[in-house]
């Protein structure tokens, strides 16, 4: 056992709950409040695993998402890859296994639940920082609703890991008391363990809420492990925060070399201390407190090391008052690398820095001397956190002054506070906090009294930094830094960014992909403006500013496909839709097929039965006896009103407006381009009203171009559509004993022909007391009814079908078989036998085209290619071997030999096996084929060449002698 | 593991300033005007060519697509093209002399509906007639090719089989970018990043050249391939092209152990992934509705890409999106592009390529440097004409994908 | 996600609507007295600013009206909206945001 790195006071954690946890198959114990790495550090692990390329011992680099190194496998029911060690909420029997930086999908299935929230909100605050903080009690105070976001399991943000102090009070204090206030107000709602991943048009932010992570790796009863949150707001204030960046010098890799904020984190925040003798580097003010809790706890700090030749004189006098060296106008120019000290705590980690002056233009000046340390805090400037910001659209700066990008113009409608917009001191962001939360509430509507932020804790804004972009190497050039690390995930170095430069690259977007830097899991969070620095720094430009940074692309942190899919999985992924008969049809072992949303019966195998046997029997039946079929699924849409005729006329080709009532009629529709759009029966109940019906996979979207037709070019029409395609249940009763069995349900209708022809429909009441609507219309050629009732009456209507033909050995069909039905007589199919690319003369329906009315399409049919004779038309196809089926999509040619590549005639769109016509047929889409009949072509096939007779569509009953019975 | 990618060369390319005048201009220094100084160089003998790029070489769809390589279309007409592409990824790496990691590991496209079933058994035929490898897979051909697709007959559209194209795959599209560009240059083509057109220059009916952000530069023949902005471009010339442009979005993965052997597509269900060399899965979101420049499109698309890719690859649940952007498509009426003169004399055009420019931009540089070298379309490019939409004889890719019954 | 202000039902997400490119492109009075070229333009052509572009969107899952938008096609930035209809409650406004 190694010694505890935990100190014995202080720190967020819950020294009552002591938690185990495996981490590489090893145990050891933290606390409740620790994250991973912290609990490792605790532990004086810090060596999490090697780099994926370079095999560099890398250790815990920060204390947060923008973690470049410590990525790790979480086990679990189903294990999840690459999480970071310090996001990673620490709980009992927590078992993860270092990663280097390439993750492992664990095939067993997930049962954990992911959902969805829609939210609107007048004020979103991301960040629950002291900006955050402070604009959500001032929006919040205004009676505006506000959400309020962060990704840590409490608000406080910066001051967790502090020891500032607000109104007299520790400063956690006042956030405690914050989250009180906020907590009274109606309509503020605060998530916490939720990351603002993506900021869209219209003010749309996706929030990212982890729900049960921290309990541990099992689903939580009646609790979905994570939330994605779909916030739409008024107002957005980005209180994001700030990231420090590394520092670019030889050996910056090495396990030790940490965040110099990262490092007060973990003293300060988890009561851990993650070296005992120190050196801190830095550009900046900031890490002067680093160095101050460092000593308050215990360590001891061997240097200080700034960069800049003049720090602020209290920051100075501060640091050597606590018994620390600062050492100005320096950096850390090389580290050396041992075991941990004291030996076995931990694995390969810094045992020394190398230290030296600086000259003006960043060249080393003096001698080096080298300080023996287990730690090394960096602070190599601060980055706002613009992700979100820029993903808004807004524009950023480079502002000399800081050293950073800051947010500049605005997109939308959204300001930044705090760090987030380069205000780097507390009393500042406080300021700023409250005023952006009052601002931003005013501007959704509610005006509120500006408060006064309360006073802090002995804050003054920082001095300016001094960043060095690229620390020398003792010798060489850039292009010899091959320990200078740039992207550490990468392993890209300064060397690298070099040889780019040399390649001739000069846009940083082709440098960053030259080298890769940059598009690691971290995404360069928090060394992105580094490696800009540095590639400016050896393009020769005058700033960071001059070179730019790349675009920032969501998600803000990597975000789970099943977070994002949520629960449109399985049967939610799509509904499902299904008519009134559907239990019917799965109590009868109905095998179905999915078309557009819905479940059809394919066919109803009895047991054992073939698919082909069962179809055969089923066709036997329509043919010779009486079937019944679904067709509820069949697109209807009322059309009504005084224009309703002239309507139909204009979108049909062929004519609507003399039709007469209580008369049917097949029409077809096209698109404007002259191409099948659709077709289906049309039948007029009354002058004003028409009820038309279309293909079940096209319902919706005929639908919408009837309406878009009638809005946008012709609302002088006075006519309206409705889908009722659910208001209906449509039993088709098909076969030559079909009226037989109409005229026993529904006995006050006269069945006959000469009552009711062919293409008519009546209205009856059931002999079950239900109202039906009863169409002569076949789509077999067969003598067939359609009865119609409303949904609700479907199941019973059918079942009384049933009960009606039994004495007829009533059998039910699906799909294939009107399929088989439809073909035998060549009726094309809309989407199978048509592709887009089919006009109704292809079709050989040339009589359906009006030649005296304008409808949609018409124009185009003059056009040089589509008024071509020898276009692709439909015709059958008898195989020459009446036992051989021709597949469906089987290309035709017209030579028996053929050797690709060779143009297609055409191609097989159905084929079947007919027990009416005691052989296969097909029809098939050809080149010229109506003027080919008797012709043969041949299908070449994996396994041999099939030839086949092309012949007209209609094969059987081309005289149409048995659709009267 | 996860493959380190081969470095690039120690030298790329120049970064001239633009000269006076040149035999051509290109402009739009993507994937496809790459090509096409590369051919014109290499098969045409022209070499003071220009290469006019608004922004940085490469960064515009060449730097957002999904790699996907393939000539598995329907239209005989698209299959030719696009198989003349395929044949040149198949001898590119060598004569390039760059390692653009170009990976035959074959392209499955998988049936939901019989529907599907009937479109993909017809593409296989055509495919094979046309000279074009292709297969049909069954359910089970499907799982033992790729066994994390889930083939199980109880999700909401089970798979009922597959084409497969074994010789398609994916690429390095930067590599390949800067590969065409490397060569381009040698060649003594201009590549001219930075270089915004503004502007034609004519001569009566004819162009002369054109303006730019960087002066007025001469030119004997102007040829467009701008691929999202061609209607912006085409506009300054007085045409009106039948191109409508849409965000379409994608993403990739954290790094990942190699679990995935090829690429997947599905009209149906909407998916197209592959592994990339490194490990990161890469795939594409839906096109958007609307027309957009802005080079990013609604999150809804990425949230149903991710429930359709959990549909059909359960594994992917615990995997993150890692990154997501958005490039501009320009999409025409038939979902074919557009490659030939233009009623302006001496103005040649090069777009419409939708979401399949990537896997066409060799046989796409071929074929226009062909008929900018010769005015004359090249016969692969010739039913690729702007004349078609007054003929009617579109090259409808879209038809396949016809619905209903 | 784009915000869109139906005229009828207000401002509602982008999924409830149906988009129908470019507006005001009215069908030809006369289809037969147009060239294959006209029909063609007709057919096929219609404006891609990247710009301000006046657009037709249908709140297909809501009161299922057709309208018109002007959108800026790289900011999204909806400019006006516009019914087509004079029952709307509010014809052509400019939209603030």
């Amino acid at each position: 056992m190694t010694r505890s790195h935990r100190l014995p006071y202080g720190g967020r954690v819950d020294r009552s709950a002591p938690l185990r946890f495996t981490f590489d198959g090893v145990e050891y114990t933290g606390l409740r409040g620790d994250t991973l790495a912290s609990a490792l550090l605790a532990n004086g692990v810090l060596d999490v695993a090697p780099s994926l390329y370079g095999r560099r011992p890398r250790g815990i680099a920060t204390a947060g998402v923008e973690e470049p190194n410590a990525l790790v496998q979480v086990d679990g029911p189903c294990s999840e890859p690459m999480r970071l060690a310090t996001t990673v909420e620490l709980y009992e029997g927590l078992a993860a296994t270092g990663l280097c930086g390439l993750g492992r999908l664990d095939p067993t299935p997930d049962e954990t639940v992911h959902d969805k929230m829609h939210i609107h909100t007048d004020v979103l605050v991301v960040g629950a920082g002291p900006a955050g903080l402070g604009a959500a009690l001032t929006a919040g105070r205004s009676g505006a609703r506000v959400v309020l976001v962060d990704d840590q399991p409490e608000p406080g943000g910066s001051l967790l890991a502090g020891r500032e102090s607000i109104d007299g009070r520790p400063a956690l204090d006042w956030v405690a008391d914050a989250r009180t206030e906020l907590a009274t107000q109606t309509d503020t709602r605060i998530l916490t363990r939720s990351t603002a991943i993506g900021y869209h048009d219209h003010n749309y932010l996706l929030v990212a809420e982890h729900r049960t992570d921290h309990l541990g790796p099992h689903p939580v009863p009646g609790i979905s492990r994570r939330r994605l949150w779909h916030i739409r707001a008024r107002r957005v204030v980005l209180a994001t925060g700030a990231h420090e960046r590394p520092m670019v010098f030889a050996g910056n890799d090495l396990p030790g070399v940490m965040s110099a904020a990262a490092v007060r984190a973990y003293v300060n925040r988890y009561a851990v201390l993650p070296g005992r003798r120190a050196v801190v580097l830095t550009t900046n003010d900031h890490a002067y407190a680093t160095a101050l809790d460092l000593v308050a706890a215990g360590a001891q700090v061997a240097a200080l090391v700034d960069t800049r030749p003049k720090p602020p004189a209290d920051l100075v006098d501060r640091a050597r008052g606590a018994g620390i060296e600062v050492v100005t106008g320096s950096a850390v120019v090389g580290t050396r690398c041992g075991t941990a000290v004291p030996p076995g705590d931990g694995g390969a980690r810094i045992a020394a820095v190398r230290i030296a002056a600086l000259d003006a233009e960043d060249a080393i000046s003096g001698p080096i001397r080298e300080v023996a340390c287990d730690l090394l805090a960096v602070s190599g400037g601060w980055s706002p956190a613009v992700h979100l910001w820029s993903q808004s659209q807004g524009t950023t700066r480079y502002e000399d002054e800081q050293a950073a990008f800051v947010p500049a113009q605005a997109a939308q409608d959204v300001v930044s506070a705090g760090s987030a917009r380069g205000v780097l001191d507390l009393a500042g962001c406080l300021g700023d906090g409250f005023a952006a939360g009052a601002a931003a509430a005013a501007l959704a509507g509610f005006p509120a009294a500006a408060a006064p932020p309360p006073p802090c804790s002995g804050d003054r804004p920082p001095a300016r930094p001094r960043p060095v972009w690229i620390v020398p190497g003792e010798t060489g050039g850039p292009a010899d830094w091959h320990d200078h690390y740039v992207d550490l995930q990468r392993d890209a170095t300064v060397a690298d960014v070099q040889r780019a430069i040399r390649a001739g690259m000069r846009s940083v977007e082709h440098i960053k992909r030259y080298t890769t830097i940059g598009t690691a899991h971290d995404q360069g969070k928090a060394s992105g403006v580094s490696a800009t620095g540095v590639i400016a720094r050896l393009l020769g430009a005058r700033s960071p500013g001059d070179v730019g940074t790349t675009t920032y692309r969501g998600p803000y942190v990597p975000t789970s496909f099943a977070l994002l899919a949520g629960r449109e999985r399985g049967a939610l992924f799509d509904p499902v839709r299904t008519t009134s008969v559907q239990p019917w049809h799965v109590d009868h072992g109905a095998v179905f097929e999915n078309v557009g949303q819905w479940k059809r019966p394919r066919y109803y195998p009895r047991p054992g039965e073939s698919m082909a046997a069962a179809v055969e029997r089923e066709c036997r039946a329509a043919r010779e006896g009486v079937a019944v079929m679904d067709a509820g699924t069949l697109g209807k849409i009322d059309v009504i009103g005084p224009d309703a005729g002239e309507f139909l006329n204009r979108v049909y080709t062929n004519a609507f407006a003399k039709l007469a009532v209580g008369s049917a009629r097949y029409g077809v529709m096209c698109r404007a381009d002259g191409m099948v759009l659709d077709d289906g029966v049309t039948l007029r109940l009354a002058d004003d009203h028409f009820i038309t019906t279309t293909t079940t996979g096209n319902a919706a979207a005929v639908l919408d171009w009837l309406e878009e037709w009638l809005q946008t070019e012709w609302p002088e029409l006075r006519v309206r559509l409705t889908s009722v395609t659910e208001q209906w249940a449509t039993v088709a009763v098909v076969g030559p004993r079909s009226r037989g069995v109409v005229a026993a349900l529904a006995p006050d209708l006269d069945v006959s022909n000469d009552a009711f022809p062919f293409m008519t429909a009546r209205r009856t009441r059931l002999a079950s007391g239900v109202e039906a609507r009863i169409c002569r219309i076949s789509f077999s050629g067969e003598l067939a009814f359609e009865i119609n009732v409303a949904s609700w009456y479907g199941l019973a209507t059918w079942e009384s079908v049933i009960r009606a033909g039994e004495p007829l050995d009533i059998t039910p069909y699906g799909t294939e078989t009107m399929h088989v039905l439809r073909a035998e007589k060549g009726y094309p199919i809309i989407g199978q036998d048509t592709d887009g690319t089919v006009t109704p003369q292809d079709l050989g329906m040339e009589w359906i085209v009006s030649q005296r009315k304008q409808f949609i399409g018409r124009r185009s049919f003059r056009r040089a290619d589509t008024a071509r004779g020898d276009r692709r038309q439909l015709v059958g196809l008898l195989p020459v071997d009446p036992a051989v089926l021709l597949p469906e999509g089987a290309q035709l040619v017209a030579d028996a030999e053929v050797s690709p590549p060779a143009k297609a005639l055409g191609h097989v769109t159905s084929s079947y096996r007919s027990a009416a016509l005691g052989r296969t047929f097909a029809l098939a889409l050809v080149t010229g084929g109506r003027n080919r009949l008797g012709e043969t072509v041949y299908a070449p096939l994996p396994g041999g060449v099939i030839a086949a007779t092309i012949t007209d569509a209609v094969l059987y009953d081309p005289k149409g002698t048995r659709r009267d019975g | 593991m996860s493959h380190r990618l081969p470095e690039h060369p120690d030298w790329l390319w120049r970064t001239p300033d633009p000269r006076r005048s040149y035999d051509v201009v290109i402009v739009g220094a993507g994937g496809h005007g790459l090509a096409t100084a590369y051919y014109l160089a290499r098969n045409h003998g022209i070499t003071n060519v220009a290469v006019l790029e608004r922004g940085w070489l490469a960064g515009g769809n060449m730097a957002r697509n999904t790699t996907i390589i393939r000539s598995n279309y329907l239209c005989e007409e698209s299959a030719a093209l696009y198989e003349h592409s395929l044949k040149l990824w198949e001898v590119l790496p060598q004569e390039l002399e760059y390692d653009f990691l170009f990976s035959q590991r074959g392209v499955l496209n998988l049936a939901h509906t019989l529907q599907d079933v009937r479109e993909g058994t017809r593409r296989v035929n055509a495919n094979r007639l046309g000279g074009v490898d292709a297969e049909w897979l069954d359910t089970d051909q499907v799982r033992e090719f790729c066994p994390i697709v889930n083939t199980s007959p109880e999700v909401r559209y089970p798979v009922l089989g597959a084409t497969l194209q074994p010789r398609a795959g994916i690429a390095k599209h930067d590599h390949v970018a800067w590969a065409l560009a490397r060569k381009a240059d040698e060649y003594g083509v201009d590549l001219i990043q930075g270089c915004e057109v503004t502007g034609f220059l004519r001569d009566g009916d004819r162009v002369v050249g054109v303006r730019t952000s960087r002066g007025p530069i001469g030119a004997g023949r102007v040829a467009l391939a701008a691929a999202g902005h061609s209607s912006v471009l085409a506009d300054l010339a007085g045409l009106r092209l039948p191109v409508q442009s849409h965000p379409l979005q994608a993403l990739v993965s954290e790094l990942l152990e190699p679990v995935h052997p090829t690429v997947v597509m599905s009209n149906h269900v909407h998916v197209y992934v592959s592994q990339a060399h490194k490990g990161e899965l890469v795939m594409g979101a839906g096109v958007d509705s609307y027309n957009g420049y802005g080079q990013r499109g609604s999150f809804h698309q990425i949230e149903h890409q991710m429930a359709a890719a959990l549909e059909l690859f359960p594994i992917f649940g615990r995997a993150h999106v890692l990154r997501t952007w958005g490039g501009i498509v320009d999409v025409t009426p038939d979902a074919s592009p557009i490659i030939g003169p233009t009623p302006v004399e001496n103005l040649y055009l090069n777009c419409g390529w939708g979401t399949g420019g990537f896997k066409a931009t060799p046989a796409s540089g071929w074929v226009y440097a062909h008929t900018i070298a010769t005015g004359e379309p090249h016969p692969l490019n010739a039913p690729f004409a702007l004349e078609r939409f007054t003929t009617g004889a579109l090259i409808d890719e879209h038809g396949a994908a016809a619905v209903a019954h | 996600m784009l915000l869109i202000a139906c005229p009828w039902c207000g401002e509602r997400d982008e999924l409830e609507f149906h988009y129908g490119g470019q507006a005001h492109v009215a069908h030809p009075a006369d289809p037969e007295a147009l060239s294959d070229g006209e029909w063609a333009e007709y057919l096929f052509v219609r404006d891609n600013p990247k710009g301000p572009f006046a657009e037709r969107w249908s709140h297909a899952a809501g009161c299922r009206r057709w309208f018109s938008v002007v959108r800026h096609t790289v900011t999204h930035r909806i400019l006006a909206v516009q019914s087509n209809h004079p029952t709307a409650a509010d014809g052509t406004k400019p939209v603030t945001a």
